[in-house]
């Protein structure tokens, strides 16, 4: 680490710590490619070379010891052995499904993410996706779009629409109460539904009901919002047995991650009816999405943009340039989920 | 038509008649809420009769109108039924009651009162959620196949921290300010009277448009509000600025409106009324930063059922000679 200290002589482009970087974050077609840069390190941008991934970080990556993941690529084990000196992964995400957390505590190499910086933004959307569906205001916004085309008037076929749902007295069931189910449960608070919980463990701070059984929790409320991360356990999670719970007249929205809920059971529950609708941010295998899903108004599609706001990508922004400046000058870490002490 | 009814409903023969010339969403949803032994409705809308025939025939025995906002109690209609004594709308707002006439005549009406304030407030919030978070727009993008083909969907406006400013501080605004705190917006506010709330107050509306992002009108069509929400407010508003309307068309300009939106000049729009009902300007139809309703946004079934029980509440009030349950009194 010394040699990247310049001890108060000007430093050479050349002498600055890399990060690397396996794909273009979305950041950089959005803002510019100057949005994470730092006069503290460089990228390395693995996508620019002809070199299939293995060989380049053979040849380029040995002495690397930061990488910043983002856009869901992948840190396997399999990379990382190809990277001696690595001792930080930084993801763009809050989720670390993608990330070899156990080869990362095994090497003792660091993992942060991008904490609760949008947060706000998933809640906005889980609440957003839940109005809408309650109150078919996107099915709404097509009818009067596509059906008034050749004709000027919204008369008459309004009543197809299907009447909707009120919010306030709904039982609101949320998995996951970490920061953004929290957040979440506050909204709906507002609009006066009545929220309950499951969580890996009850939270002694929090006076919501706790289910320890995501079934049971499912046959105890109206609406079910999924806000935890995906892992070996909650993979399914949300299987034929919770919908069946949940009942005809249950809805379901995810901002957490497709394979959480079994999604062909999801789907043949909603095209038999046998729960009432779900609004969906994500999806087992994106950019796909079951097509019988397509052809339903009574659910509400979102191509994986909860965190997709100027305000938030800005934010996180400077958050990883902060966490990988404080990284390279051996300061502490504004986030960071496994220590390598 | 009617003298069939009249031997068929020979035990109610004596009731008085409620006139209904178009029935109210809630009557056609929920029709059997509406049987009564104080009264019985006489549909308009089911006689061939024309509506002055019909009126004239049946003068002598209509005590009470039922109707809603696309059914107007006008000059005329009143005039021909001497024995009016109430008009129960299955909606807030009156503007489509002739209210100096039934002023000068003595004829009560009671409106929805705050039953709906709720779903109003619901889908106010659920529609600038829509417009920041293109919601609509996004879930088209998707079904449209564009996710696989274009890739990542554009950027939204976060709403934490927003300066949300509400027309019209009533029993819907207050829901929707209630409402936007919980998402960390600033709420401030524009109304008749400044109220003992902690929000922001603008006796101006067009200053309030200019220190707003997002105006949200929550306000009834009057005289003073109708047009309200003109070129010189939406200009202060600006380029970034949305507007949610869940009042009532009229008070926008909805032709400055469409311009300034088809220029840019306001960013986008969340729309539950127009001007002129059921007629939606064309241009709207194009834009993906407007989200359309066709006049939906108390259209729940636990609020329709609410507003059958309080118009059959305030109609038995009326035949047994009880206060009304929401009467609307002079302002």
């Amino acid at each position: 680490m010394e040699a990247y200290h310049g001890h108060g002589k000007e430093k050479e482009s050349q002498d600055l710590p890399r990060v690397l970087l396996f794909k273009p974050p979305p950041d950089f077609h959005l803002f510019g490619d100057e949005c994470f840069s730092s006069n503290k390190f460089k990228f390395l941008k693995a996508w620019e070379s002809p070199l299939p991934l293995d060989q380049f970080l053979k040849t380029h990556a040995q002495s690397v010891e930061a990488i910043l993941s983002s856009g869901g690529a992948p840190v396997t084990a399999e990379t990382l052995r190809l990277m001696p000196a690595v001792r930080l992964v930084m993801t763009t995400s809050a989720g670390l499904n993608h990330v070899d957390i156990a080869e990362c505590r095994r090497r003792g190499i660091t993992v942060a993410n991008a904490g609760n910086v949008f947060s706000e933004d998933v809640a906005d959307l889980a609440v957003g996706l839940l109005i809408d569906l309650l109150r078919n205001i996107s099915a709404s916004d097509r009818f009067v779009k596509q059906w008034l085309r050749p004709r000027q008037a919204a008369e008459g076929d309004c009543y197809s629409l299907g009447i909707g749902s009120k919010l306030g007295g709904k039982r609101v069931g949320i998995v996951g109460l970490g920061s953004i189910g929290s957040l979440v449960a506050k909204r709906l608070d507002a609009f006066g539904c009545s929220i309950s919980y499951n969580s890996r463990t009850k939270k002694p701070s929090v006076s919501y009901p706790f289910y320890s059984n995501v079934c049971e929790l499912a046959a105890n409320c109206d609406i079910l919002i999924i806000c935890c991360g995906l892992t070996a356990e909650t993979h399914h999670m949300i299987n034929k047995q919770v919908l069946s719970a949940l009942g005809k007249e249950g809805v379901v929205i995810n901002i957490g991650r497709g394979p959480i809920i079994d999604e062909q059971e999801l789907v043949r529950c909603l095209v038999q009816g046998e729960i009432k609708g779900a609004g969906l941010d994500v999806f087992e295998n994106e950019p796909d999405v079951p097509k019988e899903l397509l052809a339903l108004d009574n659910v509400v599609l979102s191509p994986h943009c909860a965190v997709f706001t100027w305000e938030t990508f800005k934010d996180r922004q400077k958050l990883v340039v902060e966490n990988l400046e404080a990284f390279f000058s051996n300061k502490p870490l504004l986030t960071k989920i496994v220590d390598n002490d | 038509m009617e003298i069939h009814e009249e031997h068929r409903d020979h035990q109610s023969q004596h009731l008085p008649r409620v006139l209904v010339i178009k029935p109210p969403p809630p009557l056609t949803l929920f029709g059997d809420k509406f049987i009564s032994r104080s009264f019985q409705l006489l549909k308009a809308y089911e006689s061939s009769l024309s509506l002055e025939q019909f009126l004239i025939s049946h003068a002598h025995s209509i005590e009470a109108i039922l109707c809603s906002g696309d059914s107007p109690v006008t000059l005329d209609i009143l005039r021909l039924l001497p024995k009016l004594r109430l008009v129960v709308t299955a909606s807030a707002g009156v503007n489509h009651i002739h209210m100096p006439e039934c002023r000068r005549r003595g004829i009560a009406v009671a409106n929805a009162g705050s039953i709906f304030s709720d779903d109003a407030a619901d889908a106010a919030v659920g529609l600038l959620i829509d417009v920041w978070r293109k919601i609509s727009s996004a879930d088209r993008f998707l079904r449209q196949g564009l996710w696989s083909k274009i890739g990542d969907y554009p950027l939204g406006s976060k709403l934490g921290g927003k300066r949300v400013g509400i027309v019209g501080l009533g029993n819907i605004g207050l829901q929707v300010a209630k409402r936007l705190q919980a998402f960390g917006c600033n709420v401030l506010y524009n109304s008749r009277s400044k109220k003992p709330v902690p929000y922001a107050f603008y006796s101006n509306v067009c200053e309030l448009a200019a220190n707003s992002d997002a105006l949200i009108i929550c306000c009834a069509l009057t005289d003073q509000t109708r047009r309200m929400i003109n070129r010189e407010v939406m200009l202060a508003l600006g380029k970034e600025g949305i507007i949610v309307n869940v009042g009532r068309g009229a008070v926008i300009d909805e032709n400055e409106m469409v311009r300034c939106l088809v220029r840019g000049e306001i960013a986008g729009a969340g729309l539950d009324v127009f001007e002129n009902e059921p007629y939606v300007p064309k241009e709207l139809l194009e834009l993906d930063n407007v989200v359309l309703q066709p006049h939906r946004a108390v259209f729940t079934s636990e609020c329709f059922v609410d507003l059958c029980e309080l118009a059959v509440g305030n109609l038995e009030a009326l035949f047994s000679n009880q206060p009304l349950l929401s009467p609307v009194t002079a302002e």
